[in-house]
């Protein structure tokens, strides 16, 4: 009963801004049920073969680690100074002025000080005063500077697992310190003692073997896209195809796993294949690189790469012209700005133009991949798609910015400008809370296991909180997003923070809009709901 | 607790100028060789610094983008928060190094009442940065009177603009009143927000007060103790040609000045304020958002061990044939 209470929003809502009156030096952390994701399973780093595999949990005393852990950590982090410049100058250059402090989603949604996005850098700057810097080694903890130990290696552990990646605090830092960047170099530190994450091992794990994080075999992919293609033709009477490793097609389509497994994604699969029916296409799926999200982002630089390469090696052996890639939050940071370093010069391709509108996608001219935002928005402005958008009237819209697409690329008006033609009600959220200051749904970087809820809550405050905002001003019913983590991650927040609002993807509202040709009257959403105007008509 | 140590510190260097230069007469060390190394340590620790941030690479292209990217020529592109030409580049980092521009975004969160979070515009650490980094500035510009013969004309410039006021109040220069007005703003911020305060270092409070202690005796030598401005010209221009020859009757508070700046300057390479140099290599900020443009090459790039498509139908392949997909072995 009082666990209830507790559980219930208002009493979550009794957030502390302000911090203790004790130092932060100390380290002291506390591992709580329901804060804390499950460490990575044994059988799963195997696979991978990253370093130390054992059974542990983070509330344990001891984390088996090995002998020598404190040397590994420092010449993991002497390595990472002069391969990086950005993690010597991150460390070097704050000035503690405060202006991230109250920018980050988890800070804003728990109170917890070590959320302040300045010192969860601190802890691990701290750690490289004593050892990389001369007042560091000369005036100790007068300078800031801490003895690595093994409560110092827990606390980095609670929050740089307490970080979504987002990038946020970096567009308020008068030097742009991202501590995306940080947390990033903190978690390989961690990996090579063998502290990580379930959620992200896990699926990073069964990307490797299976092509996605879901662990999806070949034959069920084909399953699940037959099925996709059979209900499609329930709904419009046209039955569309969904080619899989088709050789010799023009373009490679290449989408989140969450998108054909789970849901609310499942509509905007729909949406796509619909898309791709209607102005014909000429493209393939692949199995074998069926998952665009790269978990291994998560995890190292090193992962990424290794997950990543399968896109441009299958890109190869199907012989396409270029890549098109599905709504996705982290795998779009990965394309814009890491795979063409990680994997490329993808040289075998060729610059990406859109067969429909002859539209040359300059600024994808060396990654060769597109966003489907890019081009769905290049057909509706060409006038190439014909579209109703009255077939979404049941939905009162508004549209979250994925942190990676916002902050990691700048896509920000592509989704808008297509949701602008797709439905009739749309509204944004308070400015303070979109674009390139979106809030994160709190379960990004790996986070969006059900063992933390409470953290995600928490970290999902600030956004849901912008949502309750439009649906008591405009009654909004439905929060478009082009992340697969976030599709996955609202409807849980969405439920607690904002009874009554649902979660869907732009293609899906594309797809309701779409006019095919010889599409049957259509009466139901992609969803199986009524359309606006349809309600009671069977009963006539 | 961490704000005692840099004010007995202060407390500390004045006894001891004091002592050196009243009881003991060290003048030639206060005067001369102190200054000197510690423009020594400054050039070559600002060198070291900024070589060492230098020669590490920059692996990936990771700038923070902050508004809509060039993408389809319809859709207009920001071109300064997200540049993806050379003159947006430098418009971006020209508006951040001047004119502070991330600050003046920054806003003050507060969970009013539950389910209620306001935003609100928060200007005073924009106003109270720019208001010290300019007015610094223009101080140093207008010491360049000290080192320079003949003086050139826009120093003079500056320095009778600075000086308009004492037309109402005498020897009052505007850009002395602004920076100790920001620097004790600054100040009473790191100490009074209790979140300021949480995440200061000592280091913190030396670098606020070393400034506060150099800007304070540089008023009160203006102010009260009058220092014969010829000799300490004559005193900077030695150095310069290093004639070294010690000012005769600068007094007390002029050695005071004098080794507050030299610390200053001496400490400066060891610490944060290093951000001088260090955001014009920030890559977050120095770098286009032109990624899927232009390839951008990691010097330590190494193969790594990946699962291949043959792995991988070698694995599934019956599975694959049963249900029709291509393989590419029988």
């Amino acid at each position: 009963m009082a666990e209830d209470e507790a559980n219930q929003p208002e009493e979550r809502l009794r957030i502390d801004h302000t911090p203790p009156a004790r130092n932060w030096m100390a380290p002291g952390v506390e591992f709580r049920k329901g804060t804390y994701c499950y460490p990575g399973a044994q059988k799963h780093l195997n696979y991978l073969e990253l370093p130390n595999p054992r059974e542990w949990q983070p509330g344990d005393e001891d984390w088996k680690l090995p002998e020598n852990w404190k040397e590994i950590v420092l010449a993991g982090m002497k390595d990472r100074l002069s391969r990086d410049r950005a993690f010597g100058l991150f460390l070097d250059i704050c000035v503690r002025c405060g202006a991230c402090a109250d920018k980050c989603h988890f800070f804003i949604g728990s109170g917890d000080p070590k959320n302040m996005p300045v010192l969860r850098t601190e802890l691990l700057r701290s750690v490289y005063r004593r050892y990389f810097t001369l007042s560091g080694r000369i005036f100790g903890k007068l300078a800031g500077a801490r003895e690595l130990t093994q409560d110092v290696l827990k606390e980095w552990f609670s929050y740089f697992y307490q970080c979504t990646e987002c990038r946020r605090c970096s567009v308020f830092c008068p030097y742009g310190i991202d501590t995306a960047e940080i947390t990033m170099m903190g978690r390989e530190l961690l990996d090579l003692v063998g502290c990580n994450i379930n959620w992200v091992i896990e699926p990073a794990s069964n990307c490797y073997r299976t092509g996605n994080h879901l662990g999806v075999p070949p034959h069920a992919f084909k399953s699940t896209m037959e099925f996709a293609v059979d209900e499609i033709e329930e709904n419009t009477g046209i039955r569309v195809e969904a080619p899989i490793n088709r050789k010799g097609a023009e373009v490679l389509f290449i989408a989140p796993s969450a998108d054909y497994f789970a849901s609310p994604h499942w509509y905007t699969l729909l949406g796509y294949l619909m898309l791709f029916h209607e102005i014909g296409l000429d493209y393939t799926w692949s199995a074998y690189a069926s998952e665009g999200g790269n978990f291994g982002l998560f995890h190292s630089k090193e992962l990424a790469k290794r997950l990543n390469a399968k896109i441009y090696d299958e890109a190869k052996r199907l012989g396409v012209k270029w890549v098109l890639g599905g709504e996705c939050g982290h795998m779009w940071r990965v394309i814009h700005q890491y795979m063409d370093t990680f994997n490329g010069p993808a040289d075998f391709l060729e610059e990406p133009v859109s067969p429909i509108t002859g539209t040359p996608f300059d600024n994808a001219s060396s990654t060769k991949m597109v966003h489907i935002c890019e081009f769905t928005a290049d057909l509706i402005e060409n006038d190439r798609l014909k579209l109703d958008p009255s077939r979404n009237d049941q939905w009162r819209v508004t549209f979250h910015d994925s942190c990676n697409p916002a902050r990691g690329m700048g896509l920000i008006e592509e989704p808008r400008y297509i949701l602008d033609h797709v439905c009739n009600h749309f509204y944004e959220m308070p400015d303070n809370t979109i674009k390139e200051r979106t809030f994160c749904c709190g379960s990004g970087a790996g986070l969006g296991a059900d063992e933390n809820m409470e953290t995600r809550l928490r970290g999902g405050f600030p956004r849901a909180n912008a949502v309750k905002y439009v649906q008591e001003e405009h009654g909004v019913n439905l929060l478009v997003c082009i992340c697969a983590i976030d599709k996955a991650a609202f409807p849980p927040l969405l439920e607690y923070w904002v009874p009554g609002v649902e979660v869907g993807g732009v293609h899906e509202l594309v797809g309701n809009a779409l006019v095919m040709e010889g599409e049957k009257e259509r009466t139901t959403d992609l969803r199986g709901e009524s359309l606006v105007g349809e309600e009671g008509r069977a009963d006539v | 607790m961490s704000i005692l140590y840099p004010f007995i510190g202060i407390i500390g260097i004045i006894s001891l100028v004091t002592i050196g230069i009243e009881v003991l007469r060290w003048y030639f060390l206060f005067g001369v060789i102190i200054p000197y190394a510690a423009l020594i340590a400054f050039i070559a620790g600002f060198i070291y610094r900024v070589l060492k941030w230098a020669r590490s690479p920059v692996p990936f292209h990771i700038p923070t983008v902050c508004g809509q990217g060039k993408s389809l020529p319809w859709i207009k592109a920001n071109n300064i928060d997200s540049p993806s030409s050379g003159t947006g580049l430098i418009k971006r980092m020209a508006l951040e190094v001047l004119l502070f521009r991330s600050l003046f975004w920054n806003e003050r969160v507060e969970l009013k009442r539950a389910h209620q979070l306001l935003y609100r515009r928060n200007l005073y650490l924009w106003l109270g940065g720019l208001a010290f980094h300019w007015s610094l500035f223009i101080i140093l510009f207008r010491h360049l009177r000290f080192f320079l013969e003949p003086v050139p004309s826009v120093v003079l410039v500056v320095r009778f603009l600075d000086g308009i006021f004492q037309s109402i109040v005498p020897v009052i220069y505007t850009s002395d009143v602004i920076i100790a007005a920001a620097l004790i703003y600054l100040f009473l911020r790191r100490v009074t927000d209790p979140r300021i305060r949480y995440l200061s270092l000592p280091s913190d409070y030396v670098a606020i007060l070393l400034l506060l202690s150099v800007v304070f005796s540089g008023i009160l030598m203006r102010l009260f103790y009058r220092v014969d401005l010829v000799k300490v010209k004559e005193w900077a221009m030695g150095m310069l040609n290093f004639h070294p020859a010690l000012p005769e009757g600068v007094g007390l508070l002029f050695y005071i000045h004098l080794f507050f700046a030299a610390l200053l300057i001496a400490y400066f390479p060891l610490s944060k304020l290093m951000h001088m140099a260090g955001i014009f290599l920030s890559p977050t900020m120095n770098l286009k958002n032109d990624s899927r443009m232009r390839r951008h090459v990691n010097p330590w790039d190494y193969p790594v061990k990946v699962h291949t498509y043959e792995q991988w139908e070698g694995e599934f392949r019956e599975a694959m044939k049963e249900v029709g997909l291509p393989v590419e072995k029988e």
